[in-house]
């Protein structure tokens, strides 16, 4: 991320609810400890921007927390697993009546494709090949694979 | 769930679950862009055969906010005062296609009633002197943020507890949340029973103000002093109005709600008013996140309005895309 963002002076890092939200401080302390760079974090509740309202119950996790201007900034969005991009697609809405981004990145911790929108992650943890009715479960220990209960 | 009648309809658990999204829906309101998309395409009717600036600007900015379309009726200008019966007026702007309607009516029960006519959601807007529960769920939302919680808070509702939908819905509400209420009024301004109502009465102000936490003033409504229940506004605020002096009495820590519109120099004197611990500003603001919590959850949520809220797992025939 410091490579690539030649440094880390305009990035800040927003956790989308809730599963991001620990990756997101659990990056900023790893970055923290490799770069010395001290880097922002906040949090995002996309929600109210999901495109299944109506489809299914949506409930917001907790209320969205952005401590900085985005104007300027190098956003990282941060999620734990990357499925069919629609919560990337709803927290890109969501970013955009925050502010205006100078431009926004996605970090996820694993991948596992099936993806229904043109959305491609810039740092991936592990690329996960999964079947569609499987689970994906990222805890600090490790991540689970499991059937879909239903 | 299929509308918010009264505020009996709420349990704690609902409660505490409207207060957390009423948290949300207030970080929504203080954004830059204080919009979400997430009730495009439902359009909800504001309906008011009473008087309100304050409701109805709440509701009609709550259900913008959501990205609602808001129909509004005017009594005044509308086909009511060409003899157009309440039912006839309800069939004519459901047929238009609505989501909900929000009422407000001068007589009881008129919201409950509405609500059997149409497959709309309805909410109260505040039925002449019975209910209003979105005006109870701001205040104990307000409260909740003052004090973290109402359990065991002492409440004391000062005014014309008789005439008021205001009182009604917060003794409720408040009491259902742990509050210890008490009434303070003139013997003519209570309700001929209390049968049933979990309070204790009071008729000084002066007894009550310095051992509670919370004086909710009720709006001395003026325009019943022709009914002979006081002899004078006067002789009202030298017993009941919270003036500088009692102000004065009351617990540092404690609050002063007013649902508005305030009688400056009747109910609240000028200068209580402008007291820090004078919430009457929060009050309105916390009205606004609120209402797009009843709306969001009447319209949006998909999910019921039930106690356990472990409703993550979705319905059997619409596949979980979230990721």
């Amino acid at each position: 991320m410091a490579e690539r963002n030649r440094g880390l002076d305009d990035v800040v890092l927003v956790g989308l609810q809730t599963g991001g939200v620990p990756m997101a401080y659990r990056m900023a302390e790893a970055l923290q400890r490799i770069d010395g760079a001290d880097v922002p974090v906040g949090t995002l509740d996309v929600a109210f921007y999901r495109d299944d309202i109506g489809l299914r119950p949506v409930l917001p996790e907790a209320a969205s927390d952005m401590p900085f201007d985005l104007a300027g900034l190098v956003v990282v969005l941060v999620d734990d697993v990357l499925f069919t991009g629609r919560t990337i697609r709803a927290a890109l809405d969501a970013l955009a009546d925050h502010g205006r981004a100078r431009s926004v990145q996605l970090a996820v911790m694993v991948d596992r494709g099936h993806r229904e929108l043109p959305i491609r992650p810039d740092y991936v943890g592990k690329n996960l090949p999964t079947r569609r009715d499987e689970v994906v479960n990222v805890t600090d220990e490790g991540v689970d694979l499991g059937e879909m209960v239903k | 769930m299929t509308g918010l009648l009264s505020a009996a309809d709420l349990d704690p658990d609902m409660l505490a679950e409207m207060f957390r999204l009423s948290e949300s829906f207030l970080e929504v309101s203080s954004r830059r862009i204080p919009k979400v998309p997430a009730l495009r395409g439902r359009t909800v009717v504001s309906l008011f055969y009473e008087d309100s600036t304050r409701t109805r600007l709440s509701f009609e900015t709550a259900a913008k906010r959501l990205s609602a379309d808001v129909m509004t009726f005017s009594v005044g200008t509308s086909s009511v005062n060409k003899g157009e019966s309440v039912r006839d007026t309800i069939e004519t702007i459901e047929a238009m296609g609505i989501d909900a309607i929000v009422v407000r009516h001068g007589c009881a029960g008129v919201p409950a009633q509405v609500a059997q006519w149409t497959d709309a959601a309805v909410v109260n807007a505040g039925d002449g002197a019975h209910e209003h529960p979105t005006q109870a769920l701001l205040d104990c939302f307000t409260l909740q943020q003052r004090f973290g919680s109402l359990d065991g808070l002492r409440i004391a509702i000062v005014g014309d507890i008789r005439h008021s939908r205001v009182a009604r819905s917060d003794v409720a509400m408040m009491s259902a949340l742990g509050a210890s209420v008490t009434l303070v009024a003139p013997a003519t301004l209570m309700p001929p029973s209390l049968e049933g109502w979990p309070v204790a009465t009071s008729s000084s102000l002066d007894d009550v103000a310095g051992d509670v936490d919370v004086v909710y003033l009720l709006r001395m409504q003026t325009e019943r002093m022709g009914q002979h229940l006081m002899p004078s506004m006067r002789e009202y605020t030298a017993r009941f109005g919270l003036t500088a002096r009692r102000a004065a009495r009351m617990n540092p820590d404690a609050v002063i709600l007013h649902p508005g519109p305030m009688n400056r120099g009747v109910e609240i004197s000028g200068e209580v008013a402008e007291l820090p611990n004078a919430l009457v500003v929060d009050q309105v603001r916390n009205g606004v996140a609120v209402r797009m919590a009843v709306l969001w959850w009447l319209l949006g949520s998909g999910t019921e309005l039930v106690p356990s809220v472990d409703s993550a797992v979705p319905t059997a025939d619409v596949e979980d895309d979230r990721g």
